[in-house]
């Protein structure tokens, strides 16, 4: 592992250390944010899933009542039936925080609560068909909205355990070591000067001694 | 103080017909280069949730990624009427895949 081009000086040193305490700090937490943001997604995968082919299934039934009403009636029809649709729905949005990242939650407001009066025809030129297509197609909506909900909140927080994980990463696996390994360095450079230092004046001890007593 | 969103569906005529009933915003498109600027226009004006045929999602899959990371609006793909692609568990593996590195599914 290559180290950081740093002086070996005392110095140095003191702010290495200071610096790789924050590292490992920093990489325990991001490392517990991690583990609960997963926690949290996989609890929301698992909903997602189970929302997502039920509501696949019911818009397949939904699809294949409106090709029976297709069928039936012409598409000018069809068409005419379904130009002015009778319903709105007008959407708000509120975000909320799961360990930081904003997802958003769904709220809607139908102009028509009743449900048996969402058809924007008369009863007379269209088949009975259309009708229970429609009547599939908006019990299904309420889900299909929530199917929105979580699986942004997936997407979202798919990109934030990414980007966590990245993180702890980096931090474990590059930063720590090359730290660690000039911390090291710098402690060997700073042992080995001071022996330097050491034995030169021992020897110079030495040297001192024999010029005193030449005799002794 | 609450903004409403619009929420928006694009697919082929006869998949969609029925949501327009519904009182959501439909725009037709027959191919996946008409429903790419459909996406793209969408995204600007405030739609919090467009809902986009299998089909047609196969086709602009790089226009959809490039709003998975933002708030608005949520992509979903749902089945045309031809039936399930499986594209839209797809996605689902695919963000699995993204936060866990494997796919544990």
């Amino acid at each position: 592992m290559a180290k950081l081009n740093v002086n070996p000086t005392r110095m140095e040193l003191t702010r290495l250390k200071i610096r790789i305490r924050t590292a490992r700090r920093g990489h325990k937490l991001l490392k517990d944010k991690r583990d609960e943001l997963m926690k949290q997604f996989l609890e929301i995968m698992r909903q997602n899933r189970i929302l997502r082919e039920r509501v696949e299934s019911s818009l397949m039934k939904a699809h294949s009542s409106f090709s029976v009403a297709a069928a039936l009636m012409s598409p000018e029809m069809l068409e005419q039936a379904l130009l002015y649709p009778k319903q709105s729905v007008s959407l708000g949005m509120n975000s909320k925080n799961i360990m930081s990242v904003n997802v958003p939650e769904y709220t809607y407001k139908t102009k028509n609560d009743d449900k048996a009066d969402i058809y924007p025809y008369g009863f007379a030129q269209t088949s009975g068909e259309l009708d229970d297509a429609l009547t599939e197609l908006s019990d299904v909506f309420e889900e299909l909205l929530e199917l929105a909900q979580i699986e942004k909140a997936m997407q979202l927080l798919a990109q934030e355990i990414e980007k966590t994980r990245r993180r702890v990463n980096a931090l474990e696996y590059v930063m720590i070591p090359q730290l660690e390994e000039t911390i090291r360095y710098i402690t060997m450079k700073l042992d080995e000067n001071e022996r330097g230092n050491l034995t030169r004046l021992m020897k110079v001890k030495d040297m001192m001694l024999q010029q005193a007593g030449y005799g002794q | 103080m609450q903004n409403t969103y619009k929420i928006a569906v694009i697919g082929d005529r006869d998949s969609i017909l029925g949501f327009r009933a519904l009182g959501l915003e439909t725009h037709f498109a027959d191919t996946p280069e008409q429903a790419g600027p459909i996406l793209y226009r969408l995204a600007r004006e405030e739609t919090a949730v467009v809902y986009i045929t299998e089909d047609l999602a196969n086709g602009i899959a790089e226009d959809i990624d490039r709003y998975k990371d933002s708030l608005t609006p949520a992509v979903i793909l749902i089945p045309g009427k031809q039936g399930s692609l499986g594209i839209g568990m797809a996605s689902l593996k695919s963000a699995v895949e993204r936060a866990v590195g494997a796919d544990i599914l």
